[in-house]
């Protein structure tokens, strides 16, 4: 027997230990989300992957799929609490998207067009964050971290690296990198990292690149974040 | 300062010698002891010991209020902030010393000789104005006290060698009921235990209906036999002492008084789930009571009540730690307070599975209050069936309250459950209140015509904070206190919770400086339902309890912010300016848009 839960009226076919979002990405069904990846154990802290299962809230993502359960996920309520945490995401850091090297590229942004979002909303925080350009090769914009953790799983769990961590707290919550001077060029961070590739926004940038694909022709500009949530970046 | 790696080791080496890597927070919060601060060198020293990159270091130290990566002066002086703290006038005291020692609140002053910052509640509510100065509580402070304190400080005596009337911390035990009037003989519990069996004391903790006195209120017969059930290696007991709800301060009375009740409360527990290993989660503010708390173990170690074959059963065997924590409120939840005894950030799990059976070292793991355990020694002593005849069906046994705030008596009050507030506030002589907040932040403000309300998990359920506000008081400001407190102890591991605080506080502020529309109400409603919905945890789930609460039953104080009956832009060009007339030092009606003095 096949087990299987339904999704917004669809059902979907899961296997035991699978999450809510692992099965319905396998179906081919998107649900919105940031800090999942599905090459990394899920986090659960962006909570863009909020759905109802059984009529609670939850976050897809970490929640166990199970037999029978009744999940709703693209609604108008869920679809505007998305919408209101991604506007929060945009005011928490400094978002540029126009002169951002990732625009076109960034899950961020394409989920903020796939949900609709027209305007931030919220006042702007305007976060005082400075750039780390110490590397040859590599360029940190702490401005655009969403805190997704995706780099911390990359470094750690597939590089053995530990590059990069989380440090402070609440709202003063901050990417670090692993070094006495604060500074990426003093860690052993190399370009061929899993975590010089994961970062969903543009936060971790490879110099010199910039632009080499034209805007207009980036992977969301090709087709929308729900048609391929994870396609592989064109390399020049 | 030039220091050389092996000074570092000096200290440390000894601190690291009795330590596992997962005491990271322990080791960090025994190594700022020496320099005020962890040292850049001595992470280093760290990290090579204990083959922990420095990125995990730096991160767990970043989470943690009281740990500092600069340095923070000799003197740090942390006033607590808590409502009832600035209703006694901290913020006035607190902007004395700050002229008073030329510094700006926050900053290190400028010979590097101290700072001075305010801190969430240290849980001194029944005797503040409160503050920590380099982590010791002084409470009851006036202007003489604060002017001594400033002299001190000027003529850089140590604080060990301040005067010790400085650091008396009261009991202000009010009213006793079975727990606190029990007159508890140490090793009598763990004798009716072994007397009666382990399988039957269990089924005592049942028949008792006791309930977790933490907040949530979960059946503890029923947790600790899940525990027991749980497969697992080993079996952890911890005991949560982080008592961070603002107006909170039972905990801090139960250890300085019943520890004995407490840590054989904690022991049932382990002989009942089969634990080796226990741990008192101490919060930071309450260091001073380590050295006592240590002194209780040891006795009982002696007294064979902790250690090898209690009581001489070849078979049981328990002892527990004490783990400090280090000014982080989110640690009072239960699985953030494992993840902090693991030596890493506070930051809630992912839920289920539940510590019951994926707690400490993901091993099953009791966490209970520690009220609770001092109850469950009760219970053992005396039965289940007599504990479930006092309070009300649902409701077993006692309540501690801790009251504060605008009264004649502050302090611990224990009463059967079903106490209606009406009682409370006659007993400890409170006169014209305005609104009673039950529970601390989290919980519930009620208004006098609910005053009849019972305590009790049925009507009102608390863990214990009972804030009381007189007739003279804004509780407009007593939200926005709230909510300031939520902002500053959001984990930020979410976004809701994260973002969503500071936004709340943002809006408040907003209000508070007269900008406030009608709007800003809705915008209110739009977050609370967010952070409802969407948090990761507690907190995030009632950070907006406050403001909502106050909206629906004080709304006057809301309205008379209102500058504006529509829509106003929250950018304020003048307010903008504010920055530039204080580096000029100019105030005069050119420095002006046309608004706001400052
Ligand atoms: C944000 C937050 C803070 C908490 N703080 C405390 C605390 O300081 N002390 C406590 O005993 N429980 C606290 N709790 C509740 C604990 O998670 C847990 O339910 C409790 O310790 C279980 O013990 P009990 O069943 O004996 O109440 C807190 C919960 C949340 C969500
Ligand atoms: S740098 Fe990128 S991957 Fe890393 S936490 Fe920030 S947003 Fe996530
Ligand atoms: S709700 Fe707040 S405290 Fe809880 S996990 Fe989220 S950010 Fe942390
Ligand atoms: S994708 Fe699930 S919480 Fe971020």
């Amino acid at each position: 027997m096949i087990n299987t839960f339904t999704l917004d009226g669809m059902s979907i076919p899961f296997s035991e230990g699978q999450t809510i979002i692992q099965a319905a990405m396998a179906a081919g069904v998107y649900i919105p989300h940031l800090c999942f990846n599905p090459q990394f154990k899920p986090h659960g802290s962006c909570k863009l992957c909020t759905v109802k299962v059984n009529g609670r809230q939850s976050s897809s993502c970490t929640h166990q799929a199970l037999s029978g359960m009744v999940v709703e996920s693209n609604t108008t309520q869920i679809n505007d609490e998305r919408r209101m945490l991604l506007q929060m995401l945009f005011v928490e850091g400094n978002h540029f998207c126009p002169s951002c090297e990732k625009s076109g590229n960034c899950q961020l942004q394409a989920t903020a067009y796939e949900l609709h979002m027209m305007s931030p909303h919220f006042d702007q925080f305007f976060p005082d964050r400075a750039v780390d350009a110490s590397h040859p090769e590599y360029l940190l914009d702490f401005n655009r971290c969403i805190l997704c953790s995706l780099c911390v799983r990359a470094s750690r769990d597939v590089d053995s690296k530990n590059v990069f961590a989380l440090s402070g707290r609440g709202i003063k919550s901050r990417l670090i990198v692993n070094a006495k001077s604060g500074l990426l060029a003093d860690t052993d961070f190399c370009g061929d990292d899993k975590a010089a590739n994961v970062c969903p926004v543009g936060v971790i940038l490879k110099k010199r690149i910039g632009f080499a694909v034209p805007i207009g022709q980036r992977s969301f500009d090709e087709q929308p974040i729900s048609a391929s949530p994870h396609p592989v970046m064109k390399e020049v | 300062m030039v220091c050389q790696i092996n000074t570092h080791a000096a200290y440390l080496d000894p601190i690291l010698i009795r330590h596992r890597p997962s005491d990271l927070l322990q080791i960090l919060i025994l190594a700022q002891d020496h320099y005020g601060y962890i040292h850049s060198d001595a992470i280093d020293h760290i990290s090579a010991a204990l083959k922990l990159p420095r990125s995990k270091i730096e991160g767990v130290a970043g989470f943690y209020s009281f740990l500092h990566l600069q340095p923070p002066g000799a003197y740090r002086v942390l006033f607590s902030d808590n409502i009832t703290d600035r209703m006694s006038g901290s913020v006035a005291l607190m902007e004395s010393m700050c002229s008073q020692l030329w510094v700006e609140p926050g900053k290190l002053s400028e010979d590097n000789l101290l700072s001075i910052d305010t801190t969430s509640c240290t849980g001194m509510c029944d005797q503040g104005p409160a503050m920590l100065v380099n982590g010791l509580a002084i409470n009851r402070l006036t202007q003489d006290r604060a002017n001594a304190i400033c002299e001190l400080i000027r003529e850089q005596v140590p604080v060990s060698a301040w005067p010790a009337v400085f650091f008396s911390i009261e009991d202000n035990i009010q009213r006793r009921d079975i727990l606190l009037d029990s007159h508890f003989q140490s090793g009598s519990s763990l004798a009716a235990l072994l007397l009666r069996g382990t399988d039957e004391t269990l089924q005592q903790i049942k028949a008792s209906l006791l309930r977790g006195r933490g907040g949530a209120g979960f059946s503890s017969g029923a947790k600790w036999e899940l525990c027991r059930q749980a497969a697992g290696d080993a079996r952890f007991v911890v005991c949560n002492a982080d008592e961070g709800e603002p107006g909170t301060f039972k905990d801090r009375v139960l250890l300085n008084n019943f520890a004995d009740m407490v840590f054989e409360g904690m022991t049932l527990c382990a002989r009942i789930i089969g634990a080796k290993k226990g741990f008192l989660y101490l919060r930071g503010e309450y260091r001073y009571l380590l050295n006592h708390l240590q002194a209780v173990l040891q006795r009982r170690r002696q007294q064979g009540l902790l250690g090898n074959d209690i009581l001489g059963h070849a078979d049981f065997n328990f002892d527990i730690d004490i783990h400090l924590g280090a000014g982080a409120y989110i640690c009072g939840e239960e699985s953030a307070l494992i993840e902090s005894l693991e030596g890493k950030r506070g930051t809630p799990r992912n839920r289920p599975p539940f510590p019951v059976t994926h707690g400490y070292l993901n091993m099953p793991t009791v966490v209970n209050n520690v009220e609770t355990f001092a109850a469950a020694s009760l219970i053992a002593l005396n039965g289940g069936a007599w504990y479930a005849g006092i309070g009300t069906g649902a409701s077993s046994g006692t309540k501690i309250l801790s009251v504060s705030g605008d009264c004649d008596c502050p302090g611990i009050y224990e009463y059967p459950y079903g106490v209606t507030v009406a009682q409370v506030l006659d007993d400890c002589g409170a006169r014209d209140t305005q609104a009673v907040q039950i529970s601390g932040p989290s919980g519930v403000c009620i208004a006098p015509d609910e005053f009849g309300r019972r305590i009790a998990f049925e009507d009102i359920p608390t863990a214990g904070s009972f804030m009381v506000f007189d007739k003279t008081r804004d509780m407009f400001e007593v939200a926005r206190n709230f909510v300031h407190f939520f902002k500053h102890e959001s984990c930020g591991f979410c976004t809701p919770c994260r973002v969503g605080t500071s936004l709340l506080s943002n809006m408040m502020d907003k209000l508070a400086n007269g900008y406030g529309s009608p709007y800003d109400f809705a915008e209110i409603e739009k977050l609370n339902a967010l952070l409802q919905s969407t948090s990761h945890c507690g907190l995030g789930h009632s950070a907006c309890n406050p403001v909502l609460e106050t909206i629906a039953k004080f709304r006057p104080a809301y309205d008379t912010r209102l500058a504006h009956k529509d829509f106003v832009p929250s950018f304020d060009l003048d307010r903008a300016l504010s920055q530039a007339r204080q580096m000029t030092g100019r105030n005069d009606t050119g420095a002006h848009l046309e608004r706001s003095q400052d």
